[in-house]
């Protein structure tokens, strides 16, 4: 081979990836099955017990809710910030809000949310006076609602940032060409517009799924792991914070896995049957 | 089918005048090119006889009924866009069938539609096919299906064929007609090709700056521009400034033949248009017979039975005349030889400079 | 159906505005809160005195900057040959850049710290560098991606080719044709992963090491006031190397 320093570059990339990535995760699945007599199911079956069940069930809850309402409003605010009508100016600050926020968590973004809807946050007050309490009526920040609210504070601007190139690819010709038939608004979104950003709006579901899935900052910041996810249960078994066998942190940490191939390989599904038109590469 | 009136249509964009009280009468079944240079407002006006854009001031009137406030679902209107305005996600056939599809027409109808409509632009064999995997030249054929899909009092074309390679163009050009006379349909074509212009319209209309400013069937464009900017941009040729003196177009120093110069009063500014089919070159070895105009040939294109040559005028070195000639005349021209220009008086015209 | 932003449209921006400014302005006015109904920047005082504040941040610095650097040693290089002699190895590349999604930095935590369980990995753990390792991988998927366009955007066999017919070697041809135009590539995800480090909490946290994001939620439990100035002085630092991407971009874009 004309270039041995190119084989050098290329072993060392896939080699590392293997040490530090691919090797790290089948120990975990080696530990998840076995423990000092060798292979077994048991920590497997441990899952089964209420405190990892729920916090399954409570992540799941999460990334899912979460994952939606970001589609749903990010989709909404990058359509209406790119309609050419609207400002330039407000079209760059909503990209580079964007940019920041989906990067923002943990404790300042927990922190944000106690002094707004905490239990004695501002908004809380002010809505209690204007006959509104939202703790009254159930309403708690560090529950999976709240948890919902404060997530989509990174996960909306990470939907207006992975959604804004799709929307900018829908031609205009289209949607005059729709009116044109005599096709109206609606028409035209559903028999063109969503059908073409289907694919993306799928892709960004699942980015946006991931995200939360394995978020871990910002729960432990806000509820201090008193709210069982799986990221802050396997957390606590790390940390010894709980007096459970490290096996278990595995067997959660190979749940999860499970999970995001399962939900990947669901939406690579879905993606192929929205996206029959596309040019294939 | 209808006729299509435009009536004291203006525009402006953020205080630019795109159109200037524009008329343009339409009559049944008749194909009418918009042709400028890009900027000229062609696109403009379009897109309001679309109803995409509504004039300021004016009326858009399609077989008597008044649709200037009417939205572009509403006028039933089939309008072919530049490129790549076929629906992505959807079949050739499916494309074809949007317009019935929305306006609730049968199933069956539907489908008979579609595959009438494909027949007719020879795409029968590609209806099952995503946009993707059709040729440029395919896409507008199922552009201009769908279009015709939904049976329009009005055929849109906007510059339809400027994305597809020259021999694709010309073969779609020629469908395009053929198609638009088998239909009848009233029909506006938006260029800025001058031959698609010539050779696909019952008229043209040349606009610029956003103004028409001639609206006549191909020959008479050709043959009798109404000013100096229609005869640049139609044809080639040269277009020499000059002052009317009599039958003649005086130039400085060079006096032309032209009887057409009397149409113009005495002294008055004008332009003489000397298309190259009407200036014969013949070599010059003594004095400049009169009438004729001393130069030297420059340049020499073969355009195979006939040969274009230029010359720069002796007198004024940065003008230049055409003459086509046939090619073993022009052999003997060659480049750097003295020649004479020279042409029957009769058959300059003279415009208004 | 013009293009104008309508009535929802409005609605939809001016919630969204609602939504995300409130949050912020609460934290803000909450950082100048000094009991009471005094306000002021004791808050600010209080850090700018905390010598652990300047410490975490120069880790977290540091952390970020070696991750910059593994990822220009390991990962650059990779990709280029990769998509110059051995093109048939991007699946593998794609399944690798893949894998930090699927498998969360929770879990790789988990099976880092069992793979370096043994004693003689003691020294490894006690290194704050460690990180650089899991960082390396959360960066690795965005990094990728854009070098991923960046690649495909040029052709690169053709522009070696063209490069090798002018008589450059590899090395010229590396140096003055395709780094030059993956460069606005390279500065976007690298200002990235520089944000995305300095955030990051979960590796840190876990594994026991103050970084600047562990610091923020360790003052947060005592010294609220000052976490929160914190919280909302990083979000506009953040917000600074965000538009230095954005601007950074846009000039490049305004170059061609």
């Amino acid at each position: 081979m004309k270039a041995p320093i190119a084989w050098l570059f290329i072993g060392a990339f896939i080699a590392v990836s293997a040490t530090f990535l691919v090797a790290p995760t089948v120990m975990l699945a080696i530990q998840a099955f076995s423990d000092d007599d060798g292979w077994t199911f048991q920590y497997l079956l441990d899952l089964q017990q209420y405190r990892y069940w729920v916090a399954f069930q409570h992540s799941l809850q999460l990334s899912v809710a979460s994952a939606t309402v970001g589609v749903v409003a990010g989709a909404l605010i990058a359509f209406a910030m790119l309609k050419s009508a609207t400002p330039r100016w407000l079209n760059q600050a909503v990209t580079s809000f964007s940019a920041v926020a989906a990067n923002f968590a943990g404790v300042p973004l927990a922190f944000a949310f106690v002094s707004t809807i905490g239990s004695l946050g501002l908004l809380t007050n002010l809505l209690k006076r204007a006959g509104i309490d939202l703790y009254g009526m159930g309403f708690s920040l560090f529950s999976i609602t709240g948890l919902t609210v404060v997530y989509s504070y990174f996960q909306i601007p990470l939907m207006v940032i992975v959604i804004t190139p799709a929307i900018q690819a829908l031609r205009p010709a289209w949607r005059e060409a729709a009116e044109n038939l005599g096709a109206s608004g609606g028409e035209y979104w559903r028999h063109v517009g969503l059908p073409v950003l289907a694919p993306s709006l799928l892709a960004g579901w699942i980015l946006l799924f991931g995200s939360a899935f394995s978020a871990y900052a910002t729960a432990y910041a806000l509820t201090s792991g008193n709210i069982g996810l799986v990221t802050t249960e396997i957390a606590n078994v790390l940390s010894g914070n709980v007096a459970s066998e490290p096996q278990i942190g595995a067997a959660l940490s190979v749940g999860m896995i499970v999970v995001m191939v399962a939900v990947l390989g669901l939406s690579t599904w879905l993606t192929k049957r929205a996206s029959r038109w596309v040019k294939q590469v | 089918m209808a006729t299509v009136t435009v009536e004291q249509v203006r525009k402006s964009f953020a205080g630019r005048e795109v159109l200037a009280k524009l008329d343009l009468v339409m009559s049944e079944g008749e194909l009418v090119c918009l042709l400028g240079p890009s900027g000229c407002g062609k696109t403009t006006l379009l897109r309001i006889i679309a109803g995409f854009i509504s004039p300021d001031a004016g009326s858009v009137v399609v077989a008597g009924t008044n649709v200037t406030h009417l939205s572009p679902r509403a006028r039933r209107m089939g309008m072919v866009f530049q490129s790549y305005s076929l629906f992505p996600n959807m079949t050739a056939v499916e494309n074809v069938k949007f317009g019935p599809r929305v306006a609730g027409r049968p199933k069956a109808e539907q489908d008979s539609r579609a595959k009438e409509l494909l027949d007719l632009v020879g795409l029968s064999q590609h209806g099952s096919k995503y946009p993707h995997q059709l040729s440029g030249g395919q896409q507008q054929r199922v552009a201009l299906a769908r279009a015709l899909a939904v049976q329009p009092q009005v055929l849109l074309l906007d510059e339809p064929l400027s994305a597809l390679d020259a021999k694709v163009r010309v073969q779609l050009r020629d469908e395009i007609r053929r198609i638009q006379r088998e239909t009848g349909v009233t029909t506006v074509l938006v260029t800025h090709d001058q031959e698609e212009a010539l050779s696909i319209s019952d008229r043209v209309a040349v606009m610029n700056a956003g103004r028409l400013l001639q609206v006549a069937s191909p020959a008479a464009i050709y043959r009798d521009p109404a000013d100096g900017f229609v005869a640049r941009f139609i044809g080639a040729g040269a277009v020499l400034p000059g002052m009317a003196e009599g039958q003649t177009v005086r130039m400085g120093a060079l006096v032309l033949p032209a009887w057409a110069a009397a149409n113009h009063a005495n002294g008055a500014k004008v332009e003489l248009l000397l298309r190259p089919e009407v200036v014969t070159f013949s070599a010059l070895d003594g004095d400049v017979p009169p009438g004729g105009v001393a130069g030297e040939v420059r340049e020499s294109v073969f355009l195979g039975a006939l040969t274009r040559l230029r010359m720069s005028v002796a007198a004024v070195p940065e003008l230049s005349i055409w003459s086509d000639l046939p090619s073993e005349e022009a052999e003997a021209l060659k480049i750097g030889r003295r020649v004479v220009a020279s042409w029957d008086p009769a058959r300059p015209r003279v415009v208004a400079a | 159906m013009s293009d104008r932003l309508g009535f929802g449209g409005w609605m939809i921006l001016t919630l969204a505005f609602v939504f995300f400014s409130v949050p912020l302005g609460m934290s803000a006015a909450f950082s100048f809160w000094e009991g009471g109904d005094r306000y002021g920047f004791a808050a600010y005082r209080w850090l700018a005195a905390s010598p652990d504040l300047g410490n975490a941040l120069w880790l977290s610095v540091q952390l970020a900057l070696a991750t910059v650097v593994s990822l220009v040693v390991l990962l650059v290089p990779a990709m280029i040959f990769m998509n110059l002699y051995a093109p048939k190895l991007r699946p593998l590349f794609e399944f690798i850049a893949a894998l930090p999604f699927v498998i969360p930095a929770i879990a790789l935590v988990a099976g880092l710290t069992e793979l370096f369980s043994g004693e003689q990995w003691g020294w490894l753990k006690e290194t704050p560098f460690f990180l650089v390792i899991p960082y390396f991988f959360l960066a690795l998927p965005y990094v990728y991606r854009a070098l991923d366009v960046g690649l495909q955007s040029i052709d690169l066999t053709t522009l070696t080719e063209a490069g090798q017919s002018l008589g450059a070697d590899m090395r010229q041809i590396i140096g003055l044709v395709v780094l030059p135009s993956l460069r606005s590539a390279l500065v976007g995800s690298m200002l990235l992963t520089l944000a995305v480090v300095v955030g990051e909490f979960t590796f840190a946290n876990v594994l026991l090491f103050r970084t600047y994001a562990v610091f923020i939620n360790q003052i947060g439990q005592h010294e609220a006031t000052a976490a929160a100035a914190l919280s909302f002085a990083s979000f506009l630092a953040t917000w600074a190397a965000m538009l230095i991407v954005l601007i950074a971009g846009s000039r490049k874009k305004g170059e061609r």
